[in-house]
């Protein structure tokens, strides 16, 4: 008798009683605590991102953020980045983000591009100074883009960092110029991403999005990240993030390692970027960079 | 310099016991739900300091009253408009929740926005102006939940202040959305009376609402519960990529659903080939000894080398998704274009992107006005029923059985244009996988190499007719047989004698012929031989299949040979027979050929001898690592 003919019948014998044991669970795997659910999510979005584009960099600015991004990709990629890594340099960041960058750039077996900002006259002399000096970054970006024609730049901001960001997609497509169109961005769910940039465009990848600042610091603990000193207080003093050495400034802290950073963080209401000169400016400075396409 | 900060005692970072749930509020526009954020913030204790003073300031500046709404409409371009536009995401905390807000848009323009943040909700609020009542978008917005799989909504009515806190008003407004709600298989945990303006019923009973009885907001969100356990579903793990970095061949995704370990007996779907786990790699200590559970980014290895790809999805041996073709789905539609019968649309299920082909549209419902509309198409921002009928078979579950795995999106000119649920899923032609048991081969690929000094390979010759692609395939293959080569031709057209014989020249029958010539192309080619293939195949995405299909073993050669040289020659007449219009689909009097971006090698036959093209064609073989070099590398076996 041939039992094999209906669906119906394919159907049930796709049920349990034929589930061979070997394949049932035995023990329930150990439940993902919250750094886990992070790390596996941007482990996701960075192999969606080298499977669907085709000549990929990723943006390391040297601060803790980025660093994180780059274990993520050494982690989704089995130990190696299989694409550059490029620091877009401003050639005014503190002494020690040079130091850790030739340091770790050859520790970690980083395919490294180093491209300069084009010089501060240049750039759209009616922004407010720090914008401007920001804006440079912007325009070295561009150079690099075009010298090099990635077509998906990976860049480890989060949404927790600033209002205009928190509107972000993981997959940002950007305009010919680089440009951002915060009106019309595509949708985006279930982890399905917009991978198709138009000829000579890019995307930005977001592999960090979901992120906050004090879950950088958890994983950095967890997985034994080197950081840059900077970051531990000095003197009354510590930096809760790093740009360029004229427009950043250091918060008040006595934090003396990763646990007291956490515990400052879970007391204060000051935001991360409160250091950070550029976003003070004027009311609009941040959203104006970034919709010319500044990270 | 020290760089690595040893931890100084271990580490609580802080949220990680409590649980996070995230939760979505939705809404027609204006009724209020960036006043409740806003309210919401205030009432944990959640908002930055200085905050609210900054936007009390930039409120005064501008001679308004102060909204709470403006602490989200951070950017200046809403705030000019005066509605949100996007979804921003903002943490707070209840008492044994840690909350993740996400602000989704109100305004119909801009529903595309509200999926995509409501897509990542595990609880919904549904905000209903009392003075207003139900309205369009509210229910619009409650049909999209229940499409985006989301089963837990609270509905709060929202400025109750206007309506004197009349409980006449609410009840009636409970009862008809409560009713909507059951209608879509969703049931409202609560329905809460507020004043988000003034914070009644947020996060205090005040005498206001003397009557109400039931939660506060902050309480009803306190009572949701984090997404539902994917870990006791059967396995599904959609294939990422296949990574070769070093010895390792490792096959990378997400576990979606279930559970694996080393030594698990897997089937590969939709192909049905069956394997075991050999190990689960990782970085940076590998491998890794436990189970495995969804939510995982994974990478394993498998115990013998079978042909699997990104798409795949690998589950338990007697309880995998089925293979299909054709699909049931119900879906919400985005695009300007509506979506008709006929068109040619892109899914994406997984991690599986296939061309498809809308065969019919059962229903089109503006969930608005929760109308059934007469017509063939669905219209943006409307909701309906269509089957899918797909280029490639692809694995599948119902939605009802596994809510990853049954579920698609859909693109139109590589932009997501919509999305939605698997319903059904018709079985493929293929027996049921369990029922497969692929035999290996007797002899090992180092075996044959010796003997022909190849390895195998897929030679594939693309280009217009009459460019030469037959004469050239005939030519190499009488090349590499005289030097002990075992080369095997694969003409597109005498398999179409046969083989294909049931194919037609549509676009899906067109990729089902390039399909078939590559399977049958790339069997040859593991067992060593060098299958070459002659055929137009105009369409990249079809050679792109070609190639996954063969992968390193695929060699691509571009016959460019000039569109007017190859109608002159015209072997078989048939450039003549469609200039006459008698023969129709004829690929090279229109513009329909795709030429290859990345081809092997690029070869114009009407510069060069047929001897020539041929050595060329050797030259790349070697180059690339098919040939041998008689003399080196046999020097290197002995």
């Amino acid at each position: 008798m041939d039992v094999l003919t209906t669906e119906s019948a394919r159907a049930r014998l796709r049920q349990a009683p034929l589930i061979q044991a070997s394949s049932l669970p035995e023990i329930a795997p150990p439940s993902m605590d919250h750094l886990d659910q992070l790390e596996a999510q941007s482990i996701y979005i960075l192999r969606e991102a080298f499977a669907r584009l085709k000549k990929l960099a990723l943006l390391w600015s040297l601060g803790k953020d980025s660093n994180v991004m780059i274990w993520l990709a050494r982690k989704a990629f089995f130990g190696r980045v299989p694409f550059p890594a490029m620091h877009v340099d401003t050639g005014k960041k503190f002494a020690e983000m040079y130091a850790f960058r030739d340091r770790y750039a050859k520790e970690w077996d980083l395919d490294m591009r180093i491209e300069p900002c084009p010089p501060i006259d240049a750039v759209d002399p009616t922004l407010p100074p720090a914008a401007r000096s920001a804006a440079r970054k912007t325009e070295g970006l561009k150079l690099a883009l075009a010298k090099h024609g990635f077509d998906g730049l990976i860049a480890g901001i989060r949404r927790d960092e600033e209002a205009t960001r928190a509107k972000e997609r993981v997959f940002s497509p950007r305009g010919l110029e680089g440009e951002w169109d915060v009106r019309d961005q595509p949708p985006e769910f279930w982890d399905q991403f917009n991978a198709s940039p138009p000829q000579g465009a890019h995307l930005r990848i977001h592999p960090i999005l979901h992120w906050t600042e004090a879950d950088i610091w958890a994983y950095t603990k967890r997985e034994n990240i080197p950081i840059i000193p900077l970051y531990i207080a000095k003197d009354g003093k510590r930096y809760r993030s790093l740009g360029d050495q004229d427009i950043t400034n250091p918060v008040a802290s006595t934090a003396s390692n990763i646990d007291e950073i956490l515990a400052e963080l879970d007391a204060t209401k000051v935001p991360e970027r409160a250091g950070r000169a550029l976003d003070h400016e004027t009311e609009d400075a941040f959203e104006r960079l970034r919709v010319a396409g500044y990270l | 310099m020290n760089m690595i900060v040893s931890p100084a005692r271990s580490a609580t970072p802080n949220g990680t016991t409590r649980p996070q749930v995230r939760i979505v509020i939705v809404g027609h526009v204006d009724h209020g739900k960036s006043t409740l954020v806003g309210r919401l913030l205030h009432e944990t204790g959640s908002l930055p300091e200085g905050k609210l003073e900054m936007l009390k300031a930039v409120s005064a500046r501008r001679g308004m009253p102060f909204e709470w709404s403006f602490l989200l409409d951070a950017l200046q371009t809403e705030r000019d408009q005066g509605i949100t536009i996007d979804t921003t995401q903002i943490r707070f905390r209840t008492r044994s929740r840690d909350v993740v807000l996400i602000d989704a848009p109100g305004h119909a323009e801009f529903l595309r926005n509200m999926i995509t943040g409501a897509s990542q909700a595990d609880g919904a609020v549904l905000i209903i102006d009392a003075l207003e009542g139900v309205r369009d978008q509210t229910r619009r917005h409650g049909y999209l939940l229940h499409l985006l799989g989301i089963r837990q909504v609270a509905v709060v009515v929202n400025k109750m202040d206007r309506v004197d806190f009349g409980a006449a008003r609410f009840e009636e407004i409970s009862a008809e959305i409560t009713a909507h709600l059951t209608g879509l298989g969703v049931t409202p945990s609560a329905v809460i009376p507020i004043s988000a303006r003034d914070g009644d019923g947020v996060a205090a009973h005040t005498p206001n609402i003397a009557w109400y009885k039931g939660p506060t907001v902050v309480e009803a969100l306190d009572a949701l519960e984090p997404a539902r356990a994917l870990e006791a579903l059967p396995l599904r793990l959609p294939v990422q990529a296949i990574y070769k970095f070093d010895d390792r061949r490792i096959v990378a995704g997400r576990i979606e659903s279930g559970s694996l370990i080393a030594g698990d007996e897997i089937v590969i779907m939709p192909a049905g080939k069956i394997a075991k786990i050999r190990s689960v790699e990782s970085w940076p200590f590998t491998p890794v000894e436990g189970r495995q559970g969804a939510g995982r980014s994974v990478g394993i290895t498998l115990d013998r080398e079978l042909f699997v790809e990104r798409g795949d999805i690998i589950a338990h041996a007697g309880a995998s998704p089925r293979d299909t073709r054709r699909i049931r789905a119900r879906i919400f539609w985005l695009h300007d274009k509506p979506l008709a019968k006929g068109d040619s649309i892109l899914v994406r299920l997984g991690t599986r992107e296939a061309r498809a082909n809308v065969v019919a549209i059962e229903k089109a419902i503006d969930p608005g006005a929760l109308s059934n509309e007469e017509g063939k198409s669905i219209a943006r921002n409307h909701v309906g029923e269509i089957d899918i009928s797909l280029a490639q078979p692809i694995a599948a579950d119902p939605h009802g059985d596994n809510p990853r795995t049954g579920r698609l999106v859909i693109e139109v000119n590589g932009r997501i244009a919509g999305g939605g649920l698997v319903l059904s899923v018709d079985a493929g032609q293929r027996a049921a996988p369990i029922d497969i048991v692929p035999v290996e081969s007797a002899l090992r690929p180092d075996e044959r190499s010796a003997r022909y000094h190849h390895n195998g390979a897929v030679v594939w010759l693309t280009g217009l007719p009459g460019a030469g692609k037959s004469t050239l395939a005939r030519a190499l293959e009488r090349r590499l047989f005289n030097n002990g080569g075992s080369p095997i031709l694969l003409d597109g057209d005498t398999l179409r004698a046969g083989l294909n014989g049931d194919l037609g020249f549509s676009p899906q029958d067109r990729s089902e012929n390039i399909r078939r010539l590559a399977e049958v192309a790339t069997h040859l080619a593991r067992n060593g031989h060098i299958a070459i293939v002659a055929a137009v195949s105009p369409a990249r995405d079809d050679r792109d299949a070609a190639r996954r299909i063969a992968d390193s073993a695929f060699r691509e050669v571009y016959v460019s040979t000039p569109a007017e040289i190859c109608e002159s020659r015209d072997p078989k007449g048939h450039y003549a027979k469609a200039r006459a219009g008698s023969l129709k689909s004829f690929t090279g009097i229109g513009n329909d050929y795709q030429p290859p971006t990345g081809a092997d090698l690029v070869l114009d036959t009407s510069a060069r001898s047929v001897v020539e093209a041929t050595e060329e064609i050797e030259r790349m073989l070697a180059r690339t690592g098919i040939l041998f070099d008689e003399l080196t590398d046999l020097a290197a076996n002995i």
